[in-house]
């Protein structure tokens, strides 16, 4: 795995939003504190962490699509150069691409297909990522609102491959989905870094995420405190180091549930 | 279909009956006396006015003048104008084509203007650009029309000269001798003036749309895919705005009719709107009767329209009512 290209270096990432108290005192939000992750071709990384723990604001982070209030701290690189606004003028939608979580992400008054293309596919380009989704031809003449939870989520995957996407960004993609679509989009992300890219997926579901993923790294309290591999995920308690991450896989319902007594077994 | 246009059908019908008796009574109980309106300042003996109001029917119970009215135009006869001495249904003929061209371009004037300034301010939101067109809406919106229209002829027509001060043709021509040249000089002010009566409406509701639109999550997402955000007000953010903009814009056909009553009055411009206000001060009740029916019918359509076309373009409601249909075709793109 070493030897392969990195594709997205994050390192010391920090995020924090200006806010406005009453009047003009100023007060900054602290979201992400200290954020290292990387991610190599053919690779599968989760981001695993509570639910409103900002993981989100990462992806947003490397896509530049923070709110302008955002302050930004550390070193985003991709394919070993610093990524800014230029590189992303070129790379959006093309090379780094995202997954949106949900229908919503789709303009509702535009038909599928044309939103699939968006402004750099062609016709032909949809077509075959549809074929290959299992998408039949009049979903491209669909409104978003027509589309079922398990077609959504195939459709808004399509969004991301018709380009030949190196880096894949998958924003919290299963919830709301069944098993059988849940483990299908695992599939899918799979496919996709076999076929050479790299996906970095951020979710809160450890137990669908296992499911591709070759890394989990784990994100507490706007920090990364432990990664490991799926396999030392895998073998259990005494494989991992860190409590919390000890804690996550004890919660697990193959392993028993176990959510710790106190505090303190896991703060570390 | 059928049920849509019966329905709607009935409804006018019932709309007009209400209006038609709320203004009969409105005209009854008003001071205005038609017969002492009518000969002004002329000296008229008692009884050549009583002869007058015979003549008129003015002397039958206010029941029976309107039965009568109502059963004449059900037969297809408004009556004839007391003040134009002609049939009122040529003179709201001779009317309505001049104000429907001021109404026409005051309305697509301002919903042009409208849609273009709000999709501006939305786009550059806290920035100087909004902040200069939220202050001249609140102006605008603030300020009368009729006082907008004084301030116009004051500065374009009795300082520069630019514009003439009234009327729809240039004195002692009739309108259809007029040049178009001619004609678009003495519409210019009093458009503009009916114009500013719907921008700041439509600026604010669509810069609040845009805004709306420009947090959602697809234009998040189009941002993410590399969209500029110009691209994006064009691809997604104009349809989405346009269908409460339609809605807005063809409702507001009222205030329109509305505003055109004090643009005509101010430019002395000789269409309906002046015509009605003529009519309501000389007492003349077979043609303000006429103005009121027609412009209820006017305005009953423009809403109509809105309602219709909305259906229409919005896919939601356009294949989402038929769902028997769709369900089928929809089994065949799930399998």
């Amino acid at each position: 795995m070493n030897q392969k290209k990195t594709l997205l270096e994050v390192r010391d990432l920090a995020v924090s939003f200006r806010m406005y108290e009453t009047g003009l005192r100023q007060r900054n939000l602290q979201v992400i504190k200290k954020l290292s992750v990387s991610l190599h071709e053919g690779e599968v990384v989760a981001v695993v962490g509570a639910s409103g723990s900002g993981k989100s604001v990462l992806a947003h982070a490397v896509l530049g699509i923070l709110p302008s209030n955002a302050i930004i701290s550390g070193e985003i690189r991709y394919q070993g150069e610093l990524v800014t606004d230029e590189l992303r003028r070129n790379k959006l939608g093309t090379e780094i691409v995202m997954i949106p979580q949900s229908v919503t992400y789709l303009d509702p008054l535009m038909k599928v297909g044309r939103q699939v293309r968006g402004t750099k596919g062609t016709k032909e380009q949809q077509e075959k990522a549809f074929e290959r989704y299992h998408l039949k031809k009049e979903v491209a003449k669909a409104y978003p609102f027509q589309l079922s939870g398990g077609m959504t989520r195939r459709v808004l995957v399509t969004t991301a491959v018709i380009s030949g996407a190196k880096l894949i960004l998958a924003d919290e993609p299963t919830p709301g989905l069944g098993e059988e679509d849940a483990l299908e989009t695992m599939k899918n992300f799979r496919e996709l870094a076999d076929a050479g890219a790299g996906v970095l997926m951020i979710t809160h579901d450890v137990d669908v995420a296992l499911q591709a993923a070759d890394t989990i790294v784990v994100f507490r309290d706007g920090m990364t405190i432990d990664q490991c591999t799926k396999e030392q995920f895998l073998a259990g308690k005494e494989a991992l180091h860190h409590p919390y991450t000890r804690a996550l896989w004890a919660a697990l319902p193959q392993n028993g549930f176990t959510v710790p007594a106190s505090e303190e077994e896991w703060r570390g | 279909m059928w049920k849509f246009i019966i329905k709607n059908t009935l409804r006018m019908l019932l709309l007009l009956w209400v209006v038609s008796v709320v203004t009969f009574a409105m005209v009854e109980i008003s001071p205005i006396d038609a017969v002492s309106a009518y000969v002004g300042e002329y000296a008229v003996t008692e009884q050549q006015q009583q002869k007058i109001a015979e003549y008129w029917g003015l002397n039958e119970s206010p029941v029976v003048r309107y039965c009568k009215w109502a059963k004449n135009v059900l037969h297809g006869d408004m009556g004839v104008s007391m003040i134009y001495r002609k049939n009122v249904m040529e003179v709201i003929g001779e009317r309505f084509g001049l104000s429907i061209v001021l109404m026409g371009c005051a309305w697509v004037l301002s919903g042009l203007i409208g849609l273009f300034l709000g999709i501006v301010a939305a786009t550059y939101q806290g920035r100087l650009a909004d902040k200069a067109i939220k202050v001249y809406c609140l102006l605008l919106e603030s300020s009368p029309s009729f006082w907008i229209g004084m301030l116009l002829l004051i500065v374009f027509s009795v300082r520069l000269r630019l514009f003439p001060m009234g009327l729809a043709s240039p004195i002692g021509m009739s309108v259809s001798e007029a040049t178009l040249g001619q004609r678009l000089s003495h519409l210019a002010l009093p458009v503009l003036t009916l114009s500013f009566t719907g921008i700041s409406k439509i600026t604010l509701q669509t810069r609040e749309k845009m805004i709306q639109v420009l947090e959602s999550d697809y234009a998040l997402f189009a941002k993410a895919r590399g969209e500029s955000v110009w691209g994006f007000v064009f691809r997604h953010g104009l349809r989405n705005v346009l269908l409460p903009f339609i809605i807005l814009h063809f409702g507001s056909v009222s205030e329109l009719f509305g505003g055109s009553v004090l643009a005509e009055t101010v430019f002395t411009y000789p269409g309906l709107g002046n015509a009605t206000v003529q009519s309501a001060l000389k007492g003349d009740v077979p043609l303000f009767l006429g103005i009121t029916l027609f412009s209820t019918i006017f305005v009953f359509c423009g809403n109509l329209a809105a309602n219709v076309l909305v259906a229409v373009a919005n896919p939601q409601i356009r294949e989402g009512g038929n769902r028997g249909k769709r369900s089928k075709k929809n089994e065949k793109v799930t399998a």
